[in-house]
């Protein structure tokens, strides 16, 4: 458990001291920020409060799971990219420690820039009416949208060296698991079942912006984040041996 | 300490190592040299637990690599031929999370980290970023970080690559001093370099082991016999014909293969000679008694670079290294 806990502590550092952490920070929180104005308070109807969450978790959804992305392209790729993997292989370090550090680490960096923006819904708990559990669970909702875009992206990272390529790789996987629903009407019996499950955003994500916490999306969204965590320690642990 | 049998290295269809064996007993300070591609950082990168032979046998400690290898780790130090840093972080930031991860106790991690410091010298720049240092000083940290769990096997890549000369020396003396307490491997291109630092050289050729031993030893080995070599000396006699005497003289004593006049001057004469064993006294003894003076008689030591290039046949192209 130990190395988990340090690898935690230099990546969260490292967050906080490069520019790439706070310009994830700055630029979800900007989106995040007009989204709501424009979409969710600026239109001309009176609409109820919860509508107006809604509109809120569902960008932000969107937002945490590019923001994902963006936290996990360096996690690995730049390790192989300027040599310091080599510290961590030659150390007594297994790779699933190496893999649950980062993540967490970048998880709890995703929750720190959520937490900053949760001025906005508050807001419209100053003028209306919102039910605290609605907040909980669109807020679970991103976590769960923001943890399965780190372990994309975090599986991207490690397939290549260069960052560029892990963001392109990773977006590519995004764009595929939140369209995977359009093969489903294609698509012969259990096939088309499966499809419709596997889409990352249009079956799964809505429950929470209403807010409501079905268990069935919460374990697809964390069984998605395990699948690609599992595989970067795959990738990791065929990769520490070859090269 | 280490058993290194039949180790071979393919990358993809190439062999980068062949059959390599070898034994490093504890506390010893061994140089590996070889000219670019010849295979150095590829065995230390094996014995470092980075990869994996394709096969053979490494024992380190009597623990097999291929199975202990996490075991052997935690008494591992390793600077690969790029230092590991994070430039982001303060050097004695990087040098406490080092330590943590290969598992100081958070009881000894001041003394450690205080002790790493001061051996590498980096006082001065403890607090500083790592960004921020140059070459030389990087160079250090990451030496620092690789014995600042006090390992008991210290493995290092071309440690003075890109030092300057004062930088040099203080690295070749750090590395002495750190030889008795720690195994200590050591990688170079350059034979000056290493074989003042180690204890014992291993000279890799094109991926095979082509000499093992001492610098004596091995300059001996690139003679071809144990106890032979070639003797210089210097004789003085009134004629011009003193330096055939001497060359006839020499020549008629048992045991010598060859002798030549190197150089001819008024009085003096220089010559070399090659014999199968140890000659000196009757050499000296034929030219004293063909009525010349001896004014030298030494063994010739063989150039070090000579030897080198003796033993690796630089006439093959080597392939780029990267
Ligand atoms: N990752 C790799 N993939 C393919 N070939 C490699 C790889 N690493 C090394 N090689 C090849 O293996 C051979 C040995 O390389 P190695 O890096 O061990 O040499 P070296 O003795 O350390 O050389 P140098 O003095 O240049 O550092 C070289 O021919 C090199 O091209
Ligand atoms: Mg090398």
């Amino acid at each position: 458990m130990k190395p988990i806990a340090l690898i935690i502590r230099r990546e969260l550092a490292a967050y906080l001291r490069s520019p790439l952490g706070w310009v994830v920070a700055a630029v979800l929180l900007l989106i995040d920020g007009l989204a709501f104005n424009v979409f969710a308070v600026g239109s001309d109807t009176a609409r109820k409060s919860s509508e107006v969450i809604s509109q809120f978790f569902f960008f932000s959804g969107g937002l945490a799971e590019a923001a994902g992305l963006f936290l996990a392209m360096r996690l690995i790729a730049e390790e192989r990219q300027t040599g310091t993997i080599n510290l961590l292989f030659s150390s007594p370090v297994r790779d699933y420690q190496i893999v649950l550090g980062k993540f967490f680490a970048a998880l709890l960096f995703l929750i720190g820039i959520h937490i900053l923006s949760i001025y906005m819904p508050l807001m419209v708990l100053l003028h209306g009416k919102v039910a605290k559990g609605h907040l909980v669970a669109g807020y679970l909702g991103v976590v769960l949208m923001g943890s399965t875009g780190l372990a994309i992206g975090m599986f991207a990272s490690s397939l290549t060296r260069s960052q560029l390529v892990a963001i392109v790789v990773g977006a590519a996987i995004s764009v595929a698991l939140l369209l995977s629903w359009l093969l489903a009407p294609v698509t012969d019996r259990p096939f088309d079942q499966f499809f419709s499950w596997l889409a990352l955003w249009n079956k799964h994500f809505p429950s929470f912006m209403r807010g409501s916490i079905s268990l069935q999306d919460v374990a697809y969204y964390l069984s998605m984040t395990y699948v690609f965590l599992f595989a970067t320690t795959r990738v990791l642990e065929s990769r520490r041996w070859s090269s | 300490m280490i058993e290194v049998e039949d180790l071979t290295k393919y990358y993809g269809g190439k062999r980068a190592i062949h059959d390599l064996c070898f034994r490093i007993e504890k506390g010893e300070i061994v140089g590996f040299l070889g000219l670019n591609g010849a295979g150095k950082t590829t065995t230390l990168r094996i014995l470092g637990c980075l990869i994996l032979p394709s096969s053979g046998v490494v024992r380190i400690d009597g623990m097999d690599l291929a199975d202990s290898a996490h075991e052997i780790r935690k008494r591992l130090g390793f600077l690969p031929d790029t230092p590991p840093l994070y430039d982001e972080m303060s050097v004695q930031d990087y040098l406490r999370f080092v330590a943590e991860l290969k598992g100081v106790s958070s009881k000894n991690l001041r003394r450690y980290v205080g002790d790493a410091l001061a051996t590498c010298n980096l006082n001065e720049v403890a607090a500083d970023n790592i960004s921020t240092l140059s070459h030389g000083y990087r160079q250090r940290v990451g030496l620092a970080q690789s014995i600042v769990h006090k390992p008991s096997l210290l493995i290092l890549d071309e440690p003075t690559s890109g030092l300057d000369p004062v930088q040099i020396v203080e690295m070749r003396e750090l590395i002495k001093r750190l030889g008795g307490e720690h195994t200590v491997l050591l990688s170079s291109h350059i034979l000056t370099e290493i074989s003042q630092t180690s204890d014992r050289l291993l000279v890799i050729d094109r991926g095979k082991l082509v000499a093992d031993g001492t610098e004596e030893s091995i300059s001996q080995q690139a003679h071809g016999s144990a106890q032979g070599g070639v003797l210089e000396l210097e004789v003085e006699g009134d004629g011009d014909s003193s330096a055939e005497q001497a060359r006839q003289a020499i020549g008629r004593v048992p045991g010598v293969i060859v002798a030549r006049v190197v150089s001819k001057q008024a009085r003096r004469a220089r010559l070399e000679v090659e014999c199968s064993d140890d000659r000196r006294s009757q050499v000296a003894r034929a030219v004293v008694e063909s009525g010349l003076g001896l004014l030298l008689l030494q063994r010739k030591a063989l150039e070090l670079e000579s030897i080198f290039q003796r033993l690796v046949h630089p006439s093959h192209p080597q392939p780029p290294s990267t």
